[in-house]
């Protein structure tokens, strides 16, 4: 594989992943999709249970050559990699049947059904951790197994409008509605904690002996997803307000977003406030020839030449706010004359915490990412080529993270899984 | 430190000890020796705090804490200022003991390699090579603890061309693609408007403190995790690179991204649309033709029975105009009450809540008891983040504030080191903690 680390973190090591030897059944869903593969990533045996018909995902683009059909969606590609696939009818009581069975063999189950589904069809943790004492079963649902709101339906989209984050994202603009970031990141959410909960409680079963059942609810997740937005309430009662790229806040802050020469934009992050990031800008503004052109340059080096600058005198002190306006003119001058990449990269060099705002394939095919191990390859051998996947989100040195296989296909290890339940 | 005598002699059930065996919670026979701060390491360890890890945050007593910036920066609960006051902080850090060692000291990095030999995991996200340079990198932490699991987390990682490069949440997301998929075609982006990937990064960071535990208790092998939280943030916009690397396709195209709008799986109505009020909005979801047609029915108005919009196909070319008409009739009405009307429809909907509408109106988050009060030495009473995950037999248990700098220097260094007061009294003079 070329995604192999450069280091060897990328290789199989001899013991398998950190979640060798953990079954989890996972119960088709685009909410818990995330999970699952989080965990199969990491060597646990993950066996996708999907009906008939295969998983509603099946069915979402982008698709393979821009062509539909189930074994082609990219969607499905990225969440399901590493599982085994098996087709089971819970509708009939022999799939509800083989369903019990797999469960009692499983250290944990995963599901994301509508609250009361399982328990009509006898599924539910009483029954399947009754059988099986050890079983971690994970319920990842809109509102939670409880509670008022919990019969309502969801997305990706209202449940980060419910949640909270929606609220935060968007435009100065506030007739342009607030936004939320693609990605299915609601989900995304939901699954953290429902991987941080499994792994908890499979902990705690090694030292107790007891499985249990663990409720994780998807508009909680993003309500305490959400920062300051939450703990200005909290705390102060400061309601904040959305503002094009940055930190929504209580009150207006300054835009941190440039337009550079090539049209792409970067995140300034805080402007210079040090002497030495002074000094720096400086430099860098020297270097692009951009000295002259910046009336304010005299104030870069009155702040490169002071032993510490106090923020909060901005505004009162007319020295500080010079400076600090020094270097805020300055970013500017320089984003007007060089591309995003090369903002991104002098600012850093002049220690400022900078980002260019990159296109996912852009950051794919970056230097740094590539450096790292994040192009991975997993063979489709039905096409006859290996495809590019993203890496690893964190390099364990042991047990470490590895795409095992291609996403299944529908009920592709349906036989050798009922073979191995005998 | 002015807390610490009363400390030491309280009976509180989840005071440090000698020894984790028989602590209460799902991972209570689990010390953290823990250096993180702000969100994207010290949430992290508010999880494994949240369960009973014993999670003890090392701090420096010159700068008073303040390798982490959040301790002196508001929100506050009231005029009172300082590293013992920080709304953030407080909110990152309950359940936490702190203690204070300045490494700068012999004496401190004895006391330092006496906890590490005590401790399964040592955590930091300072930036790369900063604990290295204390003398306590990885292989002096191993030498220390041959099993120890040292988790690093720095935004860009610990190799790599950008690795000495700085980051905090918006950077972390605008150099992985996440800020360029938030906002509307041919405008600035909109990206999030908060450190999303500072509170992921620390998720991250504890699946990967879980994940190493599980390993070594499988092969008695500890080590060292390299976590990169640009890393993390990159496979959360899988589905577009692999469009990318599969089909060639790139997200700087025409109409790309229009974020509110459903691409996975295609869906139309499906956006945020004005309702009464001022700054009012709601989300409606229509999954598929029945969603619609039941949506058309309730509307009960001319246009919906345009031709255009009798597919998902057709409503989705035609999103621009449907998108106007729906929003003229959400406009008047008020979106709770909206909500719930499409909802008992069989709609997907919900209200875009403000901070207070989802913190103390909401009764499914009342009833989930989501934001419990801590009890902070300082502060008083606070409302902070709880957790979104209920355990039925281990669950979670917010309740003591973050602690103050030093709060806990004597009482951990006295009943987890067996140090005598006397010899406390020592450090303390000497400017040892």
């Amino acid at each position: 594989m070329s995604g192999a680390k450069a280091d060897g973190s990328g290789a199989k090591s001899a013991t398998g992943g950190a979640l060798a030897g953990l079954r989890v059944v996972e119960l088709a869903s685009e909410r818990c999709a995330w999970a699952g593969k989080l965990l199969a990533d990491m060597g646990a045996d993950v066996i996708l249970v999907e009906p008939p018909a295969g998983d509603a995902a099946r069915q979402y683009g982008p698709f393979l050559e821009d062509r539909p059909g189930p074994d082609r969606s990219l969607y499905w590609w990225h969440h399901h990699t590493s599982k085994r696939g098996i087709v089971l009818d819970l509708e009939t009581e022999s799939g509800r049947t083989a369903l019990r069975k797999l469960a009692a063999t499983a250290d944990v189950l995963l599901e994301s059904e509508a609250p009361g589904t399982l328990a009509a069809k006898g599924l539910d943790h009483p029954e399947l951790c009754g059988a099986n004492p050890r079983l971690v079963y994970c319920s990842l649902t809109p509102f939670g197994r409880s509670g008022p709101r919990k019969d309502e339906l969801a997305t990706d989209l209202t449940v980060l409008a419910a949640g909270g984050p929606v609220w935060m994202n968007g435009y100065d603009d506030h007739s342009i509605p607030p936004m939320r970031g693609l990605g299915h990141q609601g989900y995304a959410m939901g699954c953290h904690y429902a991987v941080m909960s499994i792994l908890t409680a499979i902990l705690w079963r090694s030292a107790s002996g007891e499985g249990q059942h663990i409720d994780v609810n998807l508009h909680a997740a993003a309500n305490v997803t959400t920062e300051a937005g939450s703990y200005s309430w909290l705390v102060a009662r400061d309601t904040v307000q959305r503002q094009t790229g940055r930190h929504a806040g209580p009150m207006p802050s300054m835009p941190s977003q440039m337009r550079c020469a090539d049209g792409r934009y970067v995140n300034t992050g805080v402007p210079p406030r040090k002497p030495l990031e002074f000094k720096r800008t400086l430099e860098w503004l020297r270097s692009l020839g951009l000295e002259a052109k910046l009336p304010e340059a005299v104030f870069l080096q009155v702040g490169a030449d002071m032993e510490s600058i106090d923020l909060s005198k901005i505004g009162q002190d007319d020295t500080v706010t010079a400076v600090f306006g020094a270097g805020r003119e300055a970013m500017n001058l320089i984003a007007q004359h060089v591309s995003a990449h090369d903002f991104f990269i002098g600012a850093q060099r002049a220690g400022l915490a900078v980002g260019a705002i990159l296109a996912p394939e852009e950051a794919y095919e970056d230097v740094h990412y590539k450096a790292r191990g994040m192009q991975v390859e997993v063979d489709h051998p039905e096409l006859g080529r290996k495809l590019r996947y993203p890496g690893a989100p964190y390099a364990l040195e042991k047990g470490a993270w590895q795409i095992a296989r291609r996403a299944p296909r529908l009920g592709e290890h349906t036989q050798e899984i009922l073979a191995e339940l005998g | 430190m002015t807390s610490t005598s009363s400390a030491r002699t309280a009976s509180s059930a989840d005071a440090v000890s000698g020894t984790t065996a028989g602590r209460p919670g799902a991972l209570g026979r689990f010390r953290i020796c823990d250096f993180t701060g702000q969100l994207a390491g010290a949430g992290a360890t508010k999880w494994l705090a949240a369960f009973g890890a014993e999670v003890i945050r090392i701090e420096d007593p010159v700068t008073q804490g303040l390798w982490d910036i959040l301790r002196p920066m508001g929100p506050f609960v009231d005029e009172r200022r300082g590293p013992d006051f920080g709304g953030g902080f407080n909110n990152h850090n309950t359940g936490k003991y702190g203690i204070t060692l300045n490494l700068r000291t012999e004496r401190a990095r004895e006391l330092l390699v006496e906890i590490v030999k005590r401790s399964d995991v040592v955590s930091e996200n300072f930036s790369k090579g900063v604990l290295e340079r204390w003398g306590f990198g990885y292989e002096r932490l191993r030498a220390i603890k041959p099993d120890i699991i040292y988790v690093s987390n720095c935004g860009f990682g610990q190799k790599g061309p950008y690795s000495d490069f700085k980051t905090w949440g918006p950077i972390v997301q605008a150099m992985s693609g996440l800020t360029h998929l938030s906002g509307l075609a041919g405008e600035e982006p909109a990206g999030w408007g908060y450190s999303y990937m500072d509170h992921t990064g620390g998720m991250y960071m504890a699946i990967a403190i879980l994940l190493a535990l599980i390993h070594r208790e499988r092969t008695g092998e500890g080590q060292w995790i390299d976590m990169s939280c640009t890393d993390s943030a990159l496979t959360l916009t899988g589905t577009s690179v692999l469009d990318y690397t599969v089909n060639g396709r790139t997200t700087r195209r025409p109409g790309y991204p229009d974020s509110n709008h459903s691409e996975h799986p295609a869906m139309a109505p499906h956006a945020i649309y004005p309702c009464r009020g001022d700054d009012e909005w709601i989300a409606i979801a229509c999954r598929h033709d029945a969603d619609w047609q039941r949506l058309a029915a309730k509307i009960a108005a001319p246009w919906t029975g345009d031709a255009r919009f009798a597919s998902v196909a057709g409503r989705r070319a035609a999103q621009v105009e449907l998108d106007r008409a729906l929003g003229d009739w959400t406009r008047p009405q008020e979106k709770w009450g909206l909500a719930k009307a499409l909802q008992a429809l069989g709609i997907p909907a919900a209200a875009v809540a403000k901070p207070e509408e989802r913190i103390d109106q909401d009764e499914n988050t009342r009833a989930w008891g989501l934001f419990p009060t801590v009890t902070h030495t300082k502060m008083g009473k606070v409302r902070v983040d709880g957790l979104p995950a209920h355990l039925a037999k281990t669950d979670w248990k917010i309740e003591r504030g973050a602690p103050c700098v030093g709060e806990h220097t004597d009482l951990v260094l006295g009943r987890l080191l067996g140090l005598s007061d006397e010899a406390l009294a020592k450090l303390h003079a000497e400017g040892i903690v």
